[in-house]
Order: C-alpha cells, then structure tokens, then sequence
C-alpha cells in the first residue's frame, strides 16, 4: 500500500491556504457576483440599481432576436469545430503513430499554431477567406480557381450561408495539432504487445484499430472531447482577430462583449456569461468527478 | 496521468522505412508521406502567407500576389510597424516576465503539497481549484474590474500582472502535482529520517530537481499572457496607453486599415515572433505544458 503523508496533516493546508482564498473569492466569489448581477436591474450605464429583477435578464435572452442568432451560430460552429479538430487530429496521429521518418519536423509543423495568438492569425485568414470572386478572387478562392474548382468559391466567413463553417477552419487548423499531440501521447502509451499479439492472431490492421487500439483511447477521446466543447463555447478572440463584430459570425462571447462594452447593460451581460458557464460546468464538472475518482483508485 | 507523455511522443519509435518493405508496404508508405505533406503545407500556409508579404515592402504587396515568394527583399514594412509595436511589446513582457515568475512560484508550493502533501479535504479543494481552469472568464470580468478599481491598480498594467497570476493558479498548480507525483516518495522518508520538515525537504530535495517543471509553466504562462486577449481588452479597455502586443495588433490591422497589408502582416509576424522562438528552442517543454493541461492522456 502506498503511504500517504499524514504525520503532518495540517501543515499542507497552511501553504496552500492564500491560493484557496484566491481562487475562492475570485473564481466562486466573482461568479456569484456575476450571478448577482444578472438578476439585478443594472441594465444601462447609469443603473445602480442592484435590486432583485426576478429573472427577467434571462427570459430577455430568450426574446432577443441577436441572443438566439448569437447561440444558432456558436452551435454551428461548436460542431463543426469539434468533429473536424477530432478527425484532422486524429488522422495526423494515426499518420504518424508507427514512427516514420521526418516525423519530428512534421510534429512540430502541426503543432506551431498553438503557440501563436489568434489575433496575430485572423491577419492571414481574414486573406486567405477573402471573399472576392472570379478574376478578382484572392486567398482561397483563388487557389480554388487554379485548381480548376471554380465552382467552390465561397464568401466564406462574410456572407450569412455557411459564415461559421468558414469560420470553423481557422480554429480546426489551430486545434488540430494539441488533438494530435493528445492521441500520439495515447496511441504510444499501448504496449506494443497488445498489437503484435494481435497481429500474430492473424488480426487485419483494421482490426486492430478497431478491436484493440480505440478502445483503449476512450479517455483521450473523453479529453479531447471536453477541451474542445469548452474552448469552442468560450470561443472570443479567434472570431474577433478575423471578422470583429460583424453580425454573420457573431457568436455569445462577441455579443456579450458588445452588451457590455457598447451598450453598458451589465445585467443582460452577466446573464449571457452565466448562459456560457453553466453550458460548461453542466459537462465539465461530471468529467472532473470522473478524474478525480480514477486518480483515486490509483 | 503520468509525466512523461512527452518522452512517449518523442521517443524513437522503430522506423519502419528502414526496412525493406514489400509492394504492398510501399504503397501505404508512399501514401503516408503524401497525406503528411498535404497537411504540412495547410499547416503552413498562414504563416508562409505572412512571412512573404513582410518582406515586399509596403507598396510592393497585392492580395492577389500574396502566395508569391518576393523577387528581392525588401524590409521597407519593419521599420514603422516595429516603431508602432516597440512600446506595447515592452510593457507585454514587463508584465509577463512578473506573471509567469509569480505563478510558477506558487504552482510549486501548490503542487508540491497537492502531489505530496494532502491533507483532508484537499482532493476536494484541488479539484475545486480545477474548475476554475474551465470557466469563461466573461463570467467574472465585471467584479474584476470593479476589484482592480478597488485595489487601487485599475488603469495600470499591473491588472494583467494579477489576471494571470490568479487565473493561472489551477493550471500551474496541476502541472506541478503531476511533475511532483512522479518523484518518489523514498525521497520524502529519507528526508524524514535526516530530520528534515515539510519546508526543509521542498527546498532541499524538491526544488533542486523542479528545474524542467519551472521552464514548463514558465513557458506556459508566457505563451499563454503573451497571446492573451480576452483579459487585455476587457481589463484595459483597449486604452492606448496600457495597449500589449495583441491589443496594440488589434488597433493596426482593425477595420479601416485592412488594406495594408503588408504593415498588417509585418505586425502580425512581429508579435508572433517572441512565442515562436520560445516555441522552435523550447518546444519539448511547451509541449509538456500542453499536455499537463489535459488532466488525463
């Protein structure tokens, strides 16, 4: 049995005492303050009326036509995002999980773009997706053209058809390689004589993916799923480098910046954040109990 | 969770081209280096964009060009976007230098006693602490100002100094627990029977090996500050004078000046600079970064 360190049992808590309080009032405390605020009437910048408004705030969202467009486009998106960052990633794993030369360079090519702010890149995709047509086409859509598919040209993110599938690639592009990373760290924690007996079983490799291999990746799928769910709702700086405010991508972190910072409604702001953390914390918190209890078990 | 998921990924697997590989064998691995290098060449397209059109000057870019490699270069762009970026890059490392130096300090002190240390309650508060890496931080942005209002720092950098130290709290707190939950704990009872306390034995036996755990989270924590943009626009406001490198990024290439592209694509280079070189030196330890933040592999 392995031996806890409880001689001291009290002397952990002392140390890590000034984090607890931090995150404490500014995480829990700060949120309950949010929460507060989202059931008050301080809905203009003049407001300071933090009487109780019941949940009107709420059942505003509900009837505000921006609110609805806003969280259609982030369900689009959310999607959209997460299968292609799931499947991108993971044939770039399965590409790569034997060992094949070059594989470091190709690694680290796929992996770069989490080290670079999306609104450093929104400068590159605001280009590539212009959305210019025919002999003024630029960007993708001339690639488009001199690959003889003309026909594909699109208005990508500008235009209201298909705005936040275009506007899924850049984040499936910055995405792909952390999936990938994820699944190679999966892929390479399997001894490798699960697959040789397998194979000495005379196993297609088709099986062995299937029978052997995948279902041993359930946590890492379960990992990448949650990351990604949670990124994609908080989804504010990858949409706002490339398209700003505009109203065909506008997605609920956009639109809760400009009830906030354009209109100074910060009841009807708190509301829509409160919106996005209980989406989170309804998946999220079932998942850390889950890890929190296979830590345990260990 | 164990800590070297990096030394998975990375170690050298046997090669399989080395051997000699039937008709069939061939085929797969020809296909393989294909898809590889379709992928390679969508990974790299942004940035290529914005590497060739930096270098044509601030006449010399057209969008319809822009795939071209230049005839000759030309660093005409550099000069005046630097002069606009020289500031806000400044006070972005200034203040992220003193971010990530606070946060991996307390990430240790939190890790060592989470991973070594528990007391009861303590997996509890840790994953309390964990929750805190999930939420969106529109969610308590406006207490925060009004906090940083209070505290009297509202209007200086130093609201991003406490923004990411906080809020970086749960993450550098799990990457220590885990790099400390691999470092055994005969080390601790030998320490014990030299007579040395819970103090003595983080300073005298822990911290001299958590060298690579604090290139981890100082990376981490700076990559991540350095990118930000989410705490920089809400906690300043996008006021010029407290502008960093991604707010200062927004203003040049925002709507009205989509048109130059060449300064556009020079500044976006120029900031993404500082994250890239740590990315091409450091990149095992990023990665670490990547992966400690992902609970379980």
């Amino acid at each position: 049995m392995k031996r806890k360190h409880v001689h001291n049992p009290w002397g952990g808590f002392f140390f890590v005492l000034p984090s607890i309080l931090a995150i404490a009032v500014f995480v829990y405390g700060m949120i309950g303050w949010t929460l507060k605020l989202s059931f008050s009437h301080r809905t203009n910048a003049w407001s300071k009326d933090n009487s109780f408004a019941g949940l009107s705030n709420y059942t505003g969202l509900l009837e505000d036509p921006e609110f609805t467009h806003a969280f259609g486009n982030l369900m689009k998106f959310t999607v959209v995002f997460m299968i292609g960052t799931l499947i991108s990633g993971l044939i770039m794993s399965l590409l790569l999980e034997k060992g094949i030369k070059g594989e470091g360079l190709f690694r680290s090519i796929y992996l770069y773009p989490m080290a670079i702010s999306f609104i450093a890149m929104g400068t590159s995709w605001r280009w590539l997706m212009d959305s210019a047509h025919d002999d003024k086409a630029t960007g993708l859509n001339m690639v488009l053209r001199a690959a003889h598919l003309g026909i594909l040209q699109n208005d990508w993110y500008s235009s209201e058809k298909g705005s936040m599938y275009a506007m899924a690639l850049p984040a499936i592009w910055q995405m792909s390689g952390y999936v990938m990373a994820l699944f190679l760290a999966g892929f390479r924690g399997i001894p490798d004589d699960l697959r040789e007996a397998a194979r000495v079983d005379g196993a297609s490799e088709t099986k062995i993916y299937r029978h052997i291999l995948f279902p041993q990746l359930k946590p890492t799928f379960l990992t990448v799923l949650i990351i990604l769910g949670h990124i994609s709702m908080k989804v504010f700086d990858l949409i706002y480098g490339i398209a700003s405010k505009s109203y065909v991508t506008k997605v609920l972190a956009i639109y809760l910046w400009q009830v906030i910072f354009d209109f100074q409604n910060f009841a009807k702001g708190s509301a829509i954040a409160m919106v996005i953390l209980v989406i989170i914390a309804v998946v999220v918190i079932p998942y850390l109990r889950y890890v929190n209890k296979s830590e345990e078990m260990k | 969770m164990t800590t070297d998921l990096v030394d998975r990924i990375t170690q050298h697997k046997n090669v399989s081209n080395s051997r000699k590989l039937t008709g069939k064998g061939q085929f797969a691995l020809v296909f393989r280096y294909i898809s590889l290098s379709i992928l390679f060449v969508i990974a790299i397209l942004p940035i290529y964009i914005m590497v060739v059109n930096s270098v044509k000057g601030i006449t010399g870019v057209s969008q319809s060009a822009a795939f071209t490699i230049p005839t000759h270069l030309n660093f005409a762009a550099w000069g005046p976007t630097w002069a606009i970026l020289k500031v806000p890059m400044g006070r972005t490392l200034f203040f992220v230098v003193q971010s990530s130096i606070i946060s991996a300090i307390i990430g240790s002190i939190n890790g060592y006693v989470f991973a070594k240390w528990r007391f009861k309650g303590s997996s509890a508060i840790f994953t309390a602490f964990l929750f805190g890496m999930f939420i969106p931080y529109q969610a308590i942005m406006i207490p925060l100002t009004q906090f940083n209002h209070w505290a009297g720092i509202g209007g200086t950098i130093y609201v991003l100094v406490v923004a990411h130290v906080i809020y970086g709290i749960p993450i550098c707190t799990l990457i220590f627990r885990n790099y400390y939950a691999a470092i055994p704990n005969e080390l601790i009872e030998a320490g014990r029977v030299d007579g040395a306390g819970m103090v003595r034995i983080f300073r005298t036996i822990f911290l001299p090996l958590s060298i690579p755990g604090f290139v981890v989270v100082l990376i981490w924590q700076f990559t991540s500050a350095w990118n930000d943009f989410l705490f920089a626009i809400f906690l300043t406001g996008g006021a010029p004078k407290l502008a960093v490198a991604t707010t200062a990024l927004n203003f040049i290439t925002g709507s009205g000046n989509q048109v130059y592209y060449g300064n556009n694509m020079t500044a976006s280079l120029i900031v993404s600079i500082p994250t890239l070189l740590v990315y091409m030196f450091l990149g095992r330890y990023f990665l670490r970064g990547l992966l400690g933040g992902a609970l379980k592999g």
